[in-house]
């Protein structure tokens, strides 16, 4: 059976709660009737409300207060309807969870799991917008997952649950209404590693979160026009460190692009550019290119954001430019595309 | 109401017919698809912000939340700039780049709405500041929600104001509701925000904020003290929002709030009550010429933001920093 993205975050949340009595879930309309894009609906009535609870409006204590529960034994998921309402948290997240466990010497544990969903489009504008990865990457003691596909959505939120890290889960709103099957399984892998997502000849493209069902795209759209063919590169886990399935891939193909979601000086990409020509046989000589959104704070309106993210046309075009193709009339990014600042067809405003 | 004098009555009940005919106005545009940014409507809450404006200058400050247009509007902010912003226009008010969430008119003193809860609180705050280091007598006015309240913000704010005597004026809307959540899942069974406020040092004063007169006299008083010198002043206006919290809808669908309650406040619409009391005075002719002008107002913004230009797409890398215009 097909399952929504965030149908498969609901059942991850809910297998959790039932392999673990110690996980709580709490955040801001947790239990309200929307629940949080669909994602907590039916939880408050399998585990009541000692274990399913909306919270005061109170990013930065609540936070502190996850840590204070994680370090008694309790397995807390907190999540913010926007990743701009976690940066109230910012001085819990980096100055308690991310260092507990080794600014103690190794003496307790903080499995914590902070959901934060981030998005683009509609308006959403400076604040409702920012995809900040990075600043969470940089900090030693977060693991950082971008799930990009439904089975990513299930696996990796078990896995983030299941782990003694605080783990900063990266949700994108555009991802919610993508559907899938989903094998309901998970392993601590799932926080580290990257997936080969489609098998390809000629062009490495790695990419995260909502980039990746455009890369997919861009990929058939290559084929079929061009007989390009690309190694689709789930990058899942928000790390410098190359997988090996992505070693393999570039060893072949010799040429990379990293899709990202984040602004240009806000990628890991470029770091893990340079960890993969350290590691691969001259290395110099592997074509690398990097999508990301511009260093300028997302404006609102959408006469502003037009050509502004990277899509599936984007992706094309990059792909052309590194193997020295004619992209011209391959796809009309005004017809042939959805309105530049909506998910899709279901989504109709306002968040 | 008893010998409160015409004229105000009057006055006050334009400037909420004003305010409400904009919101509803957005809200039947909003299908059409061309304000495409989040909105989140006032109506049902005209009555505080609507009373605040026969009562500060615009040499005061102010700053609001994502729920801003009442209170730009009522600050004097610029009605056409206003739409076309959340129309996403060259003429808007950030140019575009704002939008419904991040309103500003300097030339009013209104410095600027914040899409995060809470995040406007210290700004105001060191607003206060400023006037008080201005020596000119300016008051700044913090609009929030109950759902501010939460916040870290408000207590270091509210602290700071304390102990400096800021002229800051924080004037809370109680609507009950932060997004779908009531007030009892998010704080004490029958927290008292003055009592709260006066532990941490203000002065307090609380009214009816579905009654205009009252939400006048309580906020005449606040000012007043505001303006005195003698340090902050907290305010709590009780009112109701109609629509969904964000968007151009209702929602009473989703049952988050009771048909009865929603029944209760809509009958005591702030609207209606004043226009039922000046059904017996003089005014009421001026009002209807005022309503009739005033859809011509209405019109014609709605008409300035659909006919103006679309920024320049070059402009979205510029003022990133004061060196770029
Ligand atoms: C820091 C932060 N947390 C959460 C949100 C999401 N949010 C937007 S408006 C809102 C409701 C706030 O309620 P209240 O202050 O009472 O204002 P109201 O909407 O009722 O006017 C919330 C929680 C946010 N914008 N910022
Ligand atoms: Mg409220």
């Amino acid at each position: 059976m097909k399952i929504t993205f965030s149908k498969a975050i609901n059942f991850a949340i809910r297998d959790s709660m039932r392999d673990d009595n110690k996980v709580i879930c709490m955040g801001l309309g947790a239990t309200d009737p929307k629940g949080v894009f669909g994602t907590t609906i039916d939880l408050e009535k399998e585990f009541g409300s000692k274990r399913v609870f909306d919270i005061p409006t109170s990013e930065n204590a609540l936070t502190g207060i996850c840590i204070g529960l994680s370090i008694a034994g309790y397995k807390p998921l907190l999540t913010h309807q926007r990743l701009d309402f976690a940066l109230l948290s910012l001085d819990q997240i980096i100055n308690n969870a991310a260092k507990a466990h080794y600014m103690y010497g190794g003496e307790i544990c903080c499995p914590l799991v902070i959901r934060m969903i981030m998005g683009r489009g509609w308006g959403q504008g400076p604040t409702h917008s920012q995809n900040l990865q990075m600043l969470f990457a940089g900090i030693p003691g977060l693991r950082v997952v971008m799930p990009g596909t439904v089975q990513d959505a299930y696996s990796q939120l078990r896995a983030s649950i299941n782990s003694n890290d605080p783990v900063i889960f990266l949700e994108h709103r555009w991802l919610h209404n993508s559907e899938s099957q989903v094998v309901y399984d998970f392993s601590d892998q799932d926080l580290v590693t990257q997936s080969l997502v489609k098998s390809g000849e000629d062009i490495t493209i790695l990419a995260c979160s909502y980039m990746l069902p455009e890369a997919i795209k861009a990929r058939r759209i290559l084929k079929e026009k061009l007989g390009v063919t690309a190694d689709i590169i789930n990058f899942r886990s928000y790390r410098a460190i190359p997988d090996e399935c992505l070693i393999k891939s570039i060893n072949k193909t010799r040429k990379l692009i990293v899709a990202d979601t984040a602004m240009r000086s806000f990628t890991i990409a470029d770091q893990l550019s340079n960890n993969i020509r350290d590691l691969l046989i001259d290395g110099n000589s592997i074509d690398i290119r990097i999508l990301s959104m511009p260093d300028i704070p997302e404006p609102t309106s959408h006469f502003l954001t037009k050509g502004l993210y990277n899509d599936s046309y984007t992706i094309i075009s990059k792909t052309c430019e590194l193997l020295s193709k004619d992209c011209r009339g391959l796809i009309n990014r005004d017809t042939e595309l959805k309105p530049h600042d909506v998910p899709g067809e279901w989504f109709k405003g306002p968040f | 109401m008893e010998r409160f004098e015409g004229s105000i009555q009057l006055e006050l009940l334009k400037r909420m017919r004003r305010i409400r005919d904009v919101e509803l106005r957005i809200a039947e545009e909003y299908s059409q698809g061309e304000m495409r940014c989040p909105v989140h409507l006032s109506v049902g809450q005209e009555a505080p912000s609507s009373a605040l404006s026969l009562l500060v200058y615009p040499s005061d400050y102010a700053v609001s939340t994502h729920r801003g247009h009442a209170h730009y509007l009522a600050k004097g902010g610029d009605l056409n700039a206003m739409i076309a912003e959340i129309y996403g226009k060259e003429t808007g008010c950030s140019k575009g780049k704002g939008g419904s969430m991040h309103l500003i008119d300097t030339t009013v003193g209104f410095m600027g709405t914040s899409a995060i809860v809470g995040n406007s609180i210290p700004t105001g705050t060191g607003l206060a500041h400023a006037a008080q280091l201005n020596k000119t007598g300016q008051i700044s006015i913090i609009h929030l929600g109950d759902g501010a309240i939460e916040e870290g913000s408000f207590y270091e704010s509210l602290n700071y104001a304390a102990v400096k005597n800021l002229p800051a004026l924080y004037l809370c809307e109680n609507n009950f509701y932060s997004v779908y959540s009531p007030l009892n899942v998010r704080q004490p069974k029958n927290r008292d925000f003055c009592f709260l406020a006066k532990s941490i040092g203000a002065k307090t004063f609380s009214g009816d904020g579905n009654c205009v007169i009252s939400s006048y006299k309580t906020l005449k008083q606040a000012v007043k003290y505001c303006r005195s010198g003698k340090g902050p002043t907290f305010v709590e206006l009780k009112t109701y929002r109609w629509l969904e919290h964000c968007g151009p809808n209702n929602d009473n669908e989703l049952g988050y709030r009771e048909e009865r309650e929603i029944e209760y406040w809509m009958n005591n619409d702030p609207i209606k009550k004043a226009e039922a009391r000046l059904r017996k005075r003089p005014e009421k002719d001026h009002y209807k010429n005022y309503c009739q002008a005033l859809k011509k107002e209405v019109d014609d913004a709605f008409e300035f933001a659909k006919l103006s230009s679309a920024p320049d797409i070059q402009s979205r890398s510029k003022t990133i920093f004061s060196t770029e215009q």
